[in-house]
């Protein structure tokens, strides 16, 4: 199936940026009319998505982060969030909860609250490349069975 | 994201407005603890009723904020959590801490 409509942003991985990625990419989805809870479970997502690039992905440096946002007719919702920071050497690992390589008050709970939040996760990661984030979320659109 | 403090005795409740992500989590993490240091306090109350937003970084605020009242003796109470925030600490396990956490702001208990 062909996205109706899609976006791509791409910004330095700063983390004055992760509220900006926030709302760009829940501005972008509003044209689907999703409900409150839904966009915020997709706010939260993304925000993990984003923080873990700046964290992880370039920890001494700064690097670009690109969100490609899709948009299809069924509700469905696709963000890529992709980096070309040092990437990770083992995805398992680095998805257990509670597990992270990030410093003081990093909780290690990023993926399974995206796991949690949204349909769909996939991580797909090469050590020196960098690494995609996919998050996939079907919205509910306030008219069923409408296409928008 | 902006803080306001209240101390009443040997408590100092911390009022947290705004969204509270990784950028926001340092400057926040440092503000609160400074406070507590200065104040003496031994019991911090975090008030979450009026934060827009919270991803995982809150979740990390809250566990460093437990571990050093612990260290000092003392204790942690979160306070005005909605169904989505209570759902990400309890990703972190944080009942079996016994990290006291209500759904009424702090302010409620004031209100006399």
């Amino acid at each position: 199936m062909k996205a109706m409509n899609e976006t791509r942003i791409t910004f330095l991985s700063r983390s004055a940026n992760e509220g900006f990625a926030r709302s760009a990419v829940a501005a972008f989805i509003s044209q689907l009319d999703p409900a409150v809870d839904q966009l915020s479970d997709i706010r939260v997502a993304l925000s993990e998505a984003v923080t873990n690039c700046i964290v992880h992905a370039y920890p001494d440096s700064i690097g670009t982060i690109t969100v490609t946002v899709r948009l299809y007719e069924d509700g469905k919702v696709v963000i890529k969030v992709r980096d070309k920071g040092r990437g990770i050497p083992d995805i398992a690992q680095a998805m257990e909860p509670m597990y992270t390589t990030g410093g003081e008050d990093r909780s290690g709970l990023g993926f399974l609250v995206m796991e949690t939040f949204v349909d769909k996760l996939r991580v797909r990661s090469k050590v020196g490349s960098g690494t995609t984030v996919t998050l996939e979320k079907y919205i509910h659109l306030r008219q069923t069975d409408k296409p928008v | 994201m902006d803080v306001k403090f209240e101390r009443q005795d040997k408590t100092l409740t911390v009022f947290l407005r705004g969204e509270i992500d990784h950028h926001a989590a340092g400057g926040l993490r440092e503000q609160i603890d400074g406070a507590v240091v200065s104040s003496g306090v031994s019991c911090l109350i975090l008030d979450f009723s009026e934060v827009s937003f919270m991803d995982s970084s809150g979740i990390g605020l809250i566990l460093g904020r437990y571990k050093r009242m612990c260290a000092r003796g003392g204790r942690l109470q979160v306070c005005g959590v909605n169904a989505r925030y209570l759902a990400m600490m309890k990703m972190a396990g944080m009942e079996k801490l016994g990290i006291l956490y209500t759904e009424e702001s702090a302010t409620n208990e004031s209100d006399e």
